[in-house]
């Protein structure tokens, strides 16, 4: 997959704090990738790298097949970002705010009133931001990201302090934006906000990449044997999965748990118990929660480190 | 340079300032305080000592100003002649702490405001260059000290023409001397001290720390200006030109360094998150 941001051991201190060390990650185009990792990860300093505002003291990074130390003004202009906390001009109106980007990036008036609606705050923005509320601040800030249809969308904790509804908005707006073929990049320290939408996953810790890739790939490198869930019309037909071929061991709670040295056995076995006349009700592989697949990585590189 | 990002930074920041009151009404009070009520009390009190007796004294004083000075005052009586002088010559300069002291305020607080805010992180990933981002809050901040000179001069020209003109039998303010300070020397003398103002803005931490700083290049500007002002209304031809000239010269040299000295990364409150 072709990728559309590249970090090759980038390096960023910031006098003796390294926000950033030997960084390496990789963004797919067209995907949406999530930057996981706890508060001082790196994350933010990671964003404004890519966009070129910070100059990295050492590596390469590539947005969009530019370079954002040489080409940063066009890196630019093809980015949008949703900062952690969005300011605006608290003395100006939701709209003089919205217009004041939309000339900056070269969009137009229209551009501005259809983001404005997309975020559902059309309707204040004749009100001075001043009097504008968390969630109605970072509608604004969604609207002004988005205002010149970015091809990269960089989000860097943009549900904080958002009410569900105003959250899940944004979560739609991944979604939808990634169904269009835009490339996200999601930082959060919030593993339920990544979880179903995260394409690709980098975990950072303490400005390094510890971890990345699909969450499918993740799962199977760092998470123990898979555990699928049977069920049957009458249950002590599976007291013996345990012997069957594959299966490691079973517990039975409420239904049967049977952990399973490879997923890939589960046809086979679903097949033998059916040939044994066995008529099963439930065949459900437990999928981990990324919150899992987040604490393994890290109990795992916590102890590789040690 | 792209021209309508300076126009866009330049009329949002002078949007913002005229939204707030809080901001330039000291500033007008100041403006005021310098250009009419100062003026109007010391006139008018010039005016009146013809009758309270001081004829003598105030003949004396003019008797011992240069003879640049003496030979241009106009006037009948030695009142009108010292009400002549003051207006132009002793009064007048005064009033260049005021368009100065005006776009030092703004300027000191417009970059690292930017920072102080949150704002400059929209503008940081803008496609915006630093140099039209410096262009522009140049303009910003010089356009309310130049708004300033001319609404305050037209003011003062009406007090002075009210008041000394009356004595004199016609208006006669401003003077040749006086449009060309105003129109010629005046400007390129603020935009060099906003020149320096906006580079300390953009390196310091704080507002606060910027007006503190931005005091210390003030200062020595209306100083100069003060002196600088004498010269050119005495001797308003190739001289006055002259040294508007130089000034133009030495506040776009200033510019271009700030604006080439000037760091995206200045804009965001680096090293404050990761």
């Amino acid at each position: 997959m072709e990728q559309a941001i590249h970090f090759g051991s980038v390096s960023k201190a910031f006098g003796s704090v390294h926000a950033v060390e030997a960084l390496d990650f990789d963004a797919p185009a067209g995907a949406v990738t999530v930057l996981l990792g706890p508060n001082g990860a790196g994350k933010t300093t990671t964003v404004r790298l890519t966009t070129g505002a910070l100059v990295a003291d050492r590596g390469d990074i590539e947005v969009l097949g530019l370079h954002p130390k040489v080409d940063g003004d066009e890196v630019r202009s093809r980015v949008g970002i949703v900062p952690p906390k969005p300011a605006f001009y608290d003395q100006l109106t939701g709209w003089e705010n919205l217009r004041f980007a939309a000339r900056i990036f070269g969009a137009d008036e229209h551009a501005a009133l259809d983001a404005a609606e997309r975020f559902v705050i059309a309707d204040a923005l004749g009100q001075e931001v001043g009097g504008y509320s968390t969630g109605m601040r970072t509608r604004l800030a969604l609207a002004r990201a988005v205002i010149h249809d970015p091809e990269v969308l960089l989000l860097d904790e943009p549900t904080a302090g958002l009410d569900p509804e105003s959250a899940r908005n944004v979560l739609e707006l991944i979604r939808e934006m990634a169904g269009r073929g835009r490339t996200i990049v999601l930082c959060t320290h919030l593993l339920h906000e990544a979880e179903g939408i995260a394409d690709h996953i980098v975990l950072m810790n303490k400005g390094h990449a510890q971890a990345s890739g699909a969450p499918a790939d993740l799962a199977n490198r760092y998470l123990a044997d898979p555990v699928v869930v049977f069920d049957a019309e009458d249950r002590t037909r599976l007291h013996d999965l345990v012997e069957r071929n594959g299966v490691l061991s079973v517990v039975e709670n409420g239904s049967v748990h049977a952990t399973l040295e490879d997923l890939d056995r589960l046809p086979d076995l679903v097949a033998e118990l059916v040939r044994d006349g066995v008529r099963l009700t439930r065949v459900e592989p437990i999928e981990p929660t990324l919150e899992e697949l987040y604490f393994e990585m890290q109990r795992t590189h916590r102890e590789g480190a040690e | 340079m792209n021209w309508n990002h300076v126009r866009i930074v330049a009329g949002t920041d002078l949007r913002r300032l005229f939204k707030s009151k809080d901001y330039w009404i000291p500033l007008v009070i100041m403006a005021g305080l310098f250009f009419v009520v100062i003026p109007l009390l010391v006139l008018t009190m010039l005016g009146r000592l013809e009758q309270t007796g001081f004829v003598a004294q105030v003949t004396d004083i003019v008797g011992r100003l240069p003879a640049q000075v003496t030979d241009v005052a106009r006037g009948d009586t030695p009142t009108a002649r010292a009400g002549y002088i003051a207006a132009v010559f002793l009064l007048a300069p005064i009033a260049i702490i005021v368009p100065v002291t005006i776009s030092a305020a703004v300027g000191s607080n417009v970059i690292v405001g930017e920072r102080e805010r949150g704002t400059g992180e929209f503008l940081a990933h803008s496609p915006i260059t630093m140099r039209e981002l410096y262009v522009g809050k140049l303009l910003a901040s010089l356009v309310p000290g130049f708004l300033a000179t001319i609404v305050g001069f037209s003011a003062y020209s009406l007090v002075v023409n009210l008041t000394v003109g009356a004595s004199i039998g016609t208006w006669f303010f401003p003077t040749a001397g006086w449009l060309v300070l105003i129109l010629w020397v005046i400007p390129p003398f603020i935009a060099a001290a906003l020149a320096v103002i906006l580079r300390i803005s953009a390196r310091v931490r704080s507002a606060a720390a910027a007006q503190q700083a931005s005091s210390l290049v003030t200062l020595p500007v209306i100083i100069l200006s003060y002196g600088v002002s004498a010269t050119v209304v005495v001797a308003p031809g190739r001289t006055a030109f002259f040294i508007g000239a130089v000034a133009w010269i030495v506040a776009i040299a200033l510019a271009a360094r700030g604006a080439s000295k000037m760091k995206r990364e200045r804009l965001l409150g680096v090293a404050s998150e990761t």
